[in-house]
């Protein structure tokens, strides 16, 4: 559990359209990454390409390096399926699977790691991961219910169970507040500070307070404009990054004078 | 000015609604009416028709109604799991390139009336699938459903093939609509969590297409029932309940029969077809209300909220 990410020379098209472009940075285990910048800068997209998930869309591809604990993400010889299966992902709008009851879906990435898993194995992954992701103590009466039956806070949790159900080394979380609620975002962001301790995550926020609430380390991605390429203008402990920035695009961004 | 439009709206759909309702009972009162002669006529007046060869009505439908549903049924068993694949390979596996002409190939199939198909299931499957019906009736024969194939193979599964062809292309079509549809969220949540491309078709496609499909195989299955020219044209009737899918002389189904008899009919025998009629109408009824009962049963696990 909890592996190291570092990026090395990283640029990203869609197509011919350079979308990030030479990216490198150090991501470090149980700690909390924080990805801010305007939108548009190719956050999301360069979160995408450290599980490969950028690869289920046509056209999308990448140069350049990528390795967890020193093992190449983009090696021919790695499967994609395998990485993702390491590196798990929270999206911005929850996605739990409307067909599945809630404990089926914290089961969902478990099923298909080891097929066959016996009846109290089940419980007690649903029951570990569920209280992992703070959610056990609303659910637990109803498990069998559909999952799309929880508020989005709830749903969101879920989404984090499930991901931390198949006990990755790393978890990727692009904006997972920003469709919920002030207390929902709340209960998230405390549930992060406890999964620090077991995982490298990284996520990906447009809300400034959040990232310094959050994150142990923080990178700023900027465009310089429409139709350019994103890139990585600083990275550094958030503490310093909100303090006392090096670059001045940083301080204007972060003091809210941007553009 | 819009509430004008949206009140004309209101006012046509409702009109549209009522005027399909309106059909059918018209349909449903015509069909009643015709075949009260026959349902309340005398059995001896019955037995004076020719072909009428049972104790009761009920007895001469029964037959039908078996063979249809038996056709219908087996035309379903074929053409699901095919059209499914299909739609799927379409949706989710084939290049783009490939998958545009492919689903354009499957729909011009429903443009091919049913007497060609009734041509080529006599002229060419019949020929073409005798070899294999041979095969299974020597080595698999000790099940009577294989048992007792005699060529040509104009029995009730050379009927039902064409049907299976006949009612492909709706399936198919609709099937990849609905699979097209799989919401993308649920598909990256799959994919995210380390799901093959099979994995990723199990997980968020089948789940949220499965309503849909189940109404397409009712579309295709009420194609299937009232299939006419097709079976016709094919199959040697008979009027057994027989589970002897290679043997002609077995079956019959309500369409063909009536197609087959009503050049000649008059008077109480009219009303004899007529009433047959009624009863594949009340069938065709069932499989749409039992379809939609199934389709509703889980609507709180559905894709759509
Ligand atoms: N699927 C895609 N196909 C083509 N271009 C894309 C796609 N997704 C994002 N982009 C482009 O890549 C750039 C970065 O987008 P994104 O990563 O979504 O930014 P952010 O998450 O920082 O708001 C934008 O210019 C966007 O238009
Ligand atoms: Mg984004």
């Amino acid at each position: 559990m909890s592996k190291r990410i570092d990026v090395d020379d990283l640029n990203v098209y869609y197509s011919d359209f350079l979308a990030v472009e030479g990216v490198s940075m150090n991501i470090e285990p149980k700690a909390i990454t924080a990805l801010i910048g305007p939108s548009g800068c190719g956050k999301s997209t360069f979160l995408r390409t450290l599980n490969r998930m950028h690869e289920v869309i046509p056209g999308a591809r990448v140069t350049g390096k990528a390795t967890l604990d020193g093992e190449d993400l983009y090696g021919p010889q790695v499967d994609p399926v395998a990485v993702r299966r390491h590196i798990g992902m929270v999206f911005q709008r929850p996605n739990p699977f409307p067909t599945m009851s809630i404990a089926d879906n914290v089961l969902a990435g478990v099923r298909l790691n080891s097929k066959r898993l016996s009846k109290s194995q089940a419980e007690e992954t649903v029951e570990t991961s569920l209280r992992g992701a703070n959610l056990w103590n609303e659910v637990k009466d109803r498990l069998d219910r559909p999952g799309s039956s929880l508020s989005g806070g709830q749903q969101q949790r879920l989404c984090i169970a499930r991901a931390i159900a198949v006990k990755p080394d790393v978890l990727l979380m692009d904006e997972p507040c920003s469709a919920l609620d002030p207390i929902s975002t709340l209960a998230i962001e405390d549930l992060m500070h406890e999964l620090k301790s077991d995982y490298t995550i990284v996520i990906v926020t447009h809300n400034m307070q959040q990232a310094a609430r959050v994150s142990d380390r923080t990178a700023f991605f900027n465009i310089a404009g429409t139709g350019k390429p994103g890139k990585l203008i600083e990275m550094d402990d958030t503490t310093v990054m909100f303090s006392s920035p090096r670059e001045k695009a940083t301080e204007d961004y972060i003091s809210g004078r941007f553009g | 000015m819009n509430l004008l439009a949206a009140r004309w709206f209101e006012f046509v759909a409702t009109g549209a609604g009522i005027i399909i309702l309106v059909i059918l009972a018209a349909v449903a009162a015509f069909l009643i009416w015709e075949a009260t002669p026959a349902l309340t006529a005398d059995i001896s007046e019955l037995q004076k028709i020719s072909w009428f060869n049972a104790d009761s009505f009920l007895a001469f439908v029964a037959p039908l109604i078996f063979g249809t549903l038996l056709a219908s049924l087996l035309a379903l068993l074929v053409a699901v799991p095919l059209a499914v694949s299909i739609a799927l390979f379409i949706s989710h596996y084939a290049p783009r390139k490939f998958a545009g002409p492919l689903g354009y190939v499957i729909d011009l199939l429903a443009a091919i009336p049913s007497v060609v198909y009734g041509l080529w299931g006599a002229l060419w499957l019949a020929p073409v699938i005798d070899p294999v019906f041979r095969w299974l009736t020597s080595f698999l024969g000790f099940i009577p459903l294989f048992a007792d194939y005699q060529p040509p193979a104009k029995n009730i599964m050379t009927a039902s093939l064409v049907l299976a062809v006949m009612i492909l292309p709706i399936i198919t079509a609709v099937s990849r609509e609905v699979f097209l549809q799989t919401p993308r969220l649920h598909e990256e949540a799959a994919l995210a969590l380390g799901a093959t491309r099979w994995e990723l078709v199990r997980m968020a496609v089948f789940p949220f297409g499965r309503s849909g499909v189940i109404s397409a195989a009712m579309l295709g299955l009420g194609r299937a029932l009232g299939e006419t020219m097709a079976v016709l044209m094919i199959l040697s009737p008979g009027t057994l309940f027989s589970f002897f899918l290679l043997k002609p002389g077995q079956h019959q189904t309500i369409a063909a029969n009536i197609a087959s008899k009503f050049p000649e009919a008059s008077g109480v025998s009219v009303s004899v077809l007529i009433a047959t009629g009624l009863a594949l109408f009340v069938i065709t009824l069932l499989v749409n209300m039992a379809a939609r009962w199934i389709v509703s049963r889980r609507s709180d696990f559905s894709g759509a909220n």
